[in-house]
């Protein structure tokens, strides 16, 4: 099955909205009909592509927010100096085209098998992909424990806020809010490091699995701290945006 | 210009080696630092799309798009797939 989807050919088709969410000020997600989707792992992303009048033509990567089995969905933040997402998340509706191909990616995704217990690490829209990891271990009814760390910068700024207000069972997640935090706020306040890492982590000795997303420097501290405790190197998966966001 | 990772290209590596590479091994040929090209760095505005080890920071592909045609360059890699 894997090797049938691995040996597909990736080719630009055009996919119609067919739902737009507001998420937070700055975060849409678009849901999409895809006519060609052989389906997708957690975890994976797709490319979007836009063509000025002139021909010009920029990509993006965007991380797919939807569990398999879900419609085709993406997660879009706006950056305000940004080529792409400006477009996807105020100029695009629900019935309009847009040019993608995917899924795309084999590293950072997960399957029950993989196991656990899961270490999920998110700075801003690094939750993406690990959204999709947890609805996928939610429809498949896999029991395995998940920890999720979500770095966001105010309490407005957290995606799926809703969906982590109640989590499925066996599923912590543990917030904590860098810029600023409403009064009361019984979560971490602080910028995710090795000390933080070290209150919330599994233990090494548990043979965790990690999946890591954010920005490059919040994963290059991260990843780098999970394995100085003591985890495995190929145990700690890492998907690095860049410093303005993307993937 | 920061790095990001080579999730990045999974896109491009399928267009040019029309399969999935992101959890491809690769050996750096500049130190032999074993790695996934998920997990080397990608720097997308270079003047086309350049790979670096995270290592020693030879460049070990470059991309660089005219038009339709990709120009591939994989010479700093002493092993792919």
């Amino acid at each position: 099955m894997a090797g049938t989807a691995l040996r597909r050919r990736l080719s630009w088709q055009v996919a119609k909205v067919r739902a737009e969410t507001v998420e937070t000020a700055s975060v849409r997600t678009l849901t999409l009909d895809v006519p060609d989707w052989p389906g997708h792992q957690a975890g994976q992303h797709l490319d979007i592509r836009l063509t000025d009048e002139d021909g010009y033509v920029a990509e993006r990567s965007y991380s797919i927010a939807s569990a398999p089995g879900e419609p085709v969905a993406i997660t879009v933040e706006r950056l305000d100096d940004g080529e792409v997402s400006p477009y996807l998340t105020d100029e695009l509706r629900a019935g309009d085209d847009l040019e993608l191909r995917g899924p795309i990616g084999g590293y950072f995704v997960w399957e029950p098998e993989n196991g656990g217990p899961l270490l999920l690490l998110a700075g801003g829209s690094g939750i993406v992909p690990l959204r999709s990891i947890l609805r996928h271990r939610e429809r498949t009814g896999s029991t395995v424990p998940v920890r999720l760390l979500y770095s966001s910068r105010t309490l407005n700024d957290v995606i799926y806020r809703a969906e982590f207000d109640q989590p499925a069972s066996g599923v912590e997640v543990i917030h904590t809010l860098t810029r600023s935090q409403p009064p009361g706020w019984p979560g971490y306040a602080r910028r995710v490091d090795a000390a933080l890492l070290a209150e919330v982590a599994w233990p090494a000795a548990a043979m965790p699995l990690a999946y890591v997303c954010g920005p490059t420097s919040f994963v290059e501290v991260l990843s780098q701290a999970l394995v100085q405790s003591g985890y495995p190197p190929e145990r700690v998966k890492t998907e690095r945006f860049g410093a303005t966001g993307g993937t | 210009m920061e790095a990001v990772d080579g999730n990045a290209i999974g896109g491009l590596l399928h267009e040019v080696l029309g399969t999935e590479m992101t959890d491809a091994a690769t050996v750096c040929g500049g130190c032999g630092a074993a790695r996934q090209v998920a997990e080397l760095a990608v720097y997308l505005r270079a003047p086309g799309t350049v790979v670096r080890c995270r290592s020693c920071d030879s460049i070990l592909m470059v991309f660089v798009k005219i038009h339709d045609t990709t120009c591939v360059d994989l010479l700093g890699l002493a092993a792919l797939g």
